[in-house]
């Protein structure tokens, strides 16, 4: 094996580790699923377009002190009754609705619940689905920034 | 020869780059000012053992307050530091406090005892959250004086070593 070959090998095992990796992160930050902040904002501001079905898959506690105007709570989508509470919600809704999960319980990378309620909804067949990216929380990524909230249930 | 293995070294670099880049990093706590040397306010509730906690109880002791969840990855990093603290600093008047923000008790309860919590902890409400500026993101840790005023406030995963030092200095008034 010449020492380009070897290289080569080593790239490529490099590259394939890399993306198999990336495949177990999910939902990284710059992929399509995401929807900052801004555009939020933008879509629940806007006169026309297509209005998203916004669903909170946090704890409740931080969704009765703050939330996004028209969103509504569903549960922790890391608890199995939060995903139940999904699945009703949506059990009747076409497969292309635009739907934005969101939580902002905690930085992104930690959330236990955005994640296993993007699947629940990919794996029932919902195709237009995208994830709110709080990178921080939601004080910190939305409240501070002086976006819109509603308190209480 | 020379320009392949250049080539290769570049690939490399940018994959390592975009994977630290995309993958992000937990930020370090930002010690917010808002609520900085008011009164902490009081509160009444019971642990999840069903005994009364009270703020006011603790006057004249260093207060820990520490907003967390048993789902919350930097709450859980957090919390054998403020078991060691409270180990450490209880006899010179540290007080630590935990207000849960977990939706119910159990998981609480079978938390407290898989990391031997020797401090009482309560279930949160929304009213008590609002009452400290709002728990929109957790942990948020406060550091309360001897004097009842908030001396600290911690968003996000503290800098441990800075709050150690950040107690002791608050033990040190009288």
């Amino acid at each position: 094996m010449t020492v380009s070959t070897r290289l080569a090998f080593v790239v490529t095992s490099i590259l394939v580790t890399a993306a198999m990796s990336s495949a177990q992160v999910g939902l990284v930050p710059g992929s399509a699923q995401l929807m900052s902040p801004e555009e939020l904002l933008q879509a629940i501001q806007a006169a026309g377009g297509e209005k998203p079905l916004i669903l909170n898959v946090g704890p409740s506690l931080l969704y009765m002190q703050a939330h996004v105007p028209g969103s509504e709570y569903i549960g922790a989508g890391s608890t199995p009754q939060g995903i139940e509470s999904l699945r009703r919600r949506v059990k009747t809704l076409p497969h292309s609705t635009f739907i934005v999960l969101y939580c902002g319980c905690c930085p992104w990378e930690h959330c236990p619940n955005v994640r296993p309620a993007f699947n629940e909804l990919r794996k029932s067949g919902f195709s237009n689905v995208r994830v709110l990216y709080i990178a921080n929380d939601f004080g910190k990524d939305w409240v501070d920034k002086g976006y819109p909230v509603v308190k209480g249930q | 020869m020379r320009r392949l293995v250049l080539i290769i070294v570049a690939i490399v670099i940018l994959v390592v780059f975009w994977q630290v880049s995309h993958r992000g990093s937990a930020p370090k706590a930002a010690v917010k000012t808002a609520t900085l040397n008011a009164p902490a306010p009081d509160f009444s509730l019971q642990d999840i053992d069903g005994r009364p906690l009270d703020l006011a109880t603790y006057r004249g002791h260093v207060v820990l307050l520490d907003f967390w969840a048993t789902w919350c990855t930097p709450c859980r990093a957090e919390i054998p530091h403020f078991v060691e603290y409270q180990s450490k600093y209880g006899a010179q008047g540290l007080q630590v406090i935990g207000i849960s923000m977990d939706d119910d008790a159990k998981p609480v309860q079978e938390f407290y005892r898989e990391f031997k919590m020797n401090y009482p902890v309560a279930l949160g409400t929304a009213k008590l959250a609002d009452a400290y500026g709002g728990v929109l993101g957790l942990p948020i840790t406060f550091l309360i004086g001897r004097d009842g005023q908030v001396a600290a406030k911690y968003i996000g995963e503290a800098d441990m070593r800075a709050m150690d030092d950040r107690i002791n200095s608050l033990l040190q008034q009288k």
